[in-house]
């Protein structure tokens, strides 16, 4: 059987070629920074689940330091742009073909594997199939490119490279805040807000108490950067004892539109750093805040949206 | 004695409105917040060290930079342009409203991982979407092409967040359902996600409401140069197309967020 760990052996593998490359990278002033990151990372990768909870811990702490104390930095482009329009313009629309191998092997595997007899040959671990068809996709992709265009041995982990570099530390954010969210749930933090939260809403009407239920969800969710943590906090203070004990609404309602309320708040922080963050830096943007911008407008008419379907569905 | 642990909330909202490194404000608050609860270091880091590896799949996407790198060597940029530039009524804002409808459906049934930032955003919607403005518009200054390229990102995390609890067996779903049933409120999961549907179709409106808006404000910006669908230059599609490359403008100038300094 194909599991998550494989996948991961193969993506930590990515991330030591990258170490190694970085290492010897003279236009990178910073390079041996870019080397230790990258290696720790991998080294997370491939060999976390056999290190220990506490070996993880230094992990985390040491690519904290790193990326804290400016360390990490970037290397030359190794392709011209003026090199790559006119290779483009040689090469024609079929340059789009392996990204769509990347995704058709994605989406049609994943679908095929699922919703055929194939599923029970249990070739691949439950949960983990579009992962492990994702680099299949890649790995196929990466040989069409080989087989047509011949591009030197080490220029996709060179190019590769060059785009995680200027992502950056980002990379590793998102599982950084996951550790967070896990001390914040496990300290007790979330039930201590809930009831501050509790104590501040009116007695006797419903409106008051979906509407803080609501802003609640969207709220957790802008400080802890994920609605995952905010659920089952506000669930505890405001929707089981109060919106579906007392006032009687529908739970499957108030449960569902309750996350998608929290997901407007994720829209609109930066610890959601892989949605908000990491986009910024992939598309090389000016302002790293620059997709939250953008997205507050379209969080906040549909958080109040959210708000008002609760409050109509669920007492329909 | 129990609101202690506040602290580290007030630590990360501090941070983050000084602007700190997030890299150093979200383990020191992870660590400050443990210590107030009672639990010694070596807790703490343990604690640390268990969450962040058993999160580590979120880093499986990036496995398709090799492929998107090595393309963009090729002019995979220019190519996705250059396509865009092919479609006489696309525009940025309808190009977008597409992506969302693809986001959403694919997200709703459970295939959320295949399409995303590095997967689809980078490579293709971003430089369609900035071509697709650049047909409308002209050439674009920097600050409106980042801005179509921030509406591209945004499109993608609408269309995932208000598709994928479609799909009834996605993480949130299942963490709903076992919270409430921890309450002796049992749900089934399929029951949950029929409910994610009336928000599905409400982001579907106000998203691409917006994205039309973006359309107006394109065609009433001034002209930067150029008639019409032609460049200044008489150009033709590949020399627009190269006129603004996003993989490009800012090399050599080392991005705020790699520099581990948030400057805007």
């Amino acid at each position: 059987m194909i599991t998550g760990q494989h996948v991961l052996y193969l993506v930590g593998a990515m991330f030591g070629a990258f170490a190694i490359l970085s290492a010897f990278d003279r236009t990178n002033p910073k390079r041996f920074g870019n080397a230790a990151f990258w290696g720790l990372f991998a080294l997370s990768l491939i060999g976390g689940s056999r290190l220990g909870d506490f070996a993880n811990g230094l992990i985390v702490l040491a690519l904290a330091a790193l990326a804290g104390l400016k360390l990490i930095g970037r290397g030359a482009p190794s392709t011209t742009r003026a090199e790559s329009d006119a290779r483009g313009e040689r090469h024609g629309n079929a340059l789009l073909i392996p990204i769509l191998i990347v995704l058709v092997v994605a989406v049609t595997g994943t679908l095929l594997y699922l919703y055929t007899p194939l599923h029970q040959t249990g070739l691949f671990e439950k949960n983990r199939e579009t992962f492990v068809l994702l680099c299949v996709g890649v790995l196929l992709a990466l040989a069409f490119i080989f087989a047509w265009l011949k591009p030197p041995a080490l220029a996709p982990l060179q190019e590769g490279r060059r785009l995680i570099d200027a992502v950056g530390w980002a990379v590793v954010l998102p599982m950084m805040l996951a550790a967070l969210g896990l001390v914040l749930a496990d300290t007790g933090v979330g039930r201590t807000l809930g009831g501050i939260i509790l104590v501040v809403i009116p007695e006797g009407s419903i409106l008051p108490a979906v509407i803080a239920f609501g802003l609640g969800m969207a709220l957790f969710t802008i400080i802890t950067g994920n609605a995952f943590a905010a659920f089952p906090v506000m669930a505890t203070a405001i929707a089981v004892p109060l919106l579906i004990q007392t006032y009687h609404g529908d739970p499957a309602v108030i449960g569902a539109i309750g996350m998608l309320a929290g997901f407007c708040g994720t829209l609109m922080t930066p610890m959601a750093a892989n949605f908000n963050l990491v986009p910024s830096a992939l598309l090389e943007l000016k302002d790293p805040n620059g997709v939250i911008k953008v997205q507050i407008g379209t969080a906040l008419p549909l958080l109040a949206i959210n708000i008002l379907f609760i409050y109509f569905l669920a007492w329909r | 004695m129990t609101y202690l642990p506040l602290l580290g909330i007030l630590i990360i909202i501090l941070g983050f409105a000084l602007r700190f490194n997030p890299m150093v404000v979200v383990p020191v608050a992870a660590i400050a917040t443990g210590l107030l609860a009672g639990l010694d270091l070596g807790q703490v880091i343990s604690k640390l060290g268990k969450a962040f590896n058993d999160s580590r799949l979120i880093a499986v996407p990036w496995i398709v930079l090799p492929v998107i790198g090595l393309l963009e060597r090729y002019g995979l940029q220019q190519r996705a342009k250059a396509v865009i530039g092919g479609f006489r009524a696309a525009t940025a804002g309808r190009l977008l409203i597409v992506y969302l409808v693809y986001r959403q459906a694919i997200s709703a049934i459970g295939l959320h991982s295949t399409a995303g930032h590095p997967q689809t955003v980078r490579p293709l919607v971003a430089p369609m979407a900035v071509a697709a403005a650049e047909k409308q518009h002209g050439p674009l200054d920097e600050e409106t092409s980042d801005k179509v390229k921030a509406y591209a990102a945004a499109t993608d995390n609408v269309g995932l967040f208000f598709g994928e609890d479609i799909f009834f067996a996605i993480g949130s779903i299942i963490l709903i359902q076992q919270t409430l049933e921890a309450y002796g409120i049992p749900l089934s999961p399929l029951e949950l996600a029929v409910w994610a549907i009336p928000s599905a179709i409400a982001a579907f409106l106000v998203h691409s409401a917006r994205l039309m808006m973006l359309d107006r404000k394109l065609a009433s910006l001034p002209r930067s140069g150029g008639e019409g669908d032609h460049p200044k230059g008489g150009g033709g599609v590949a020399d627009q197309a190269s006129a603004n490359d996003p993989s490009t403008p800012l090399r050599g100038v080392p991005l705020p967020i790699s520099d581990g300094e948030a400057k805007s």
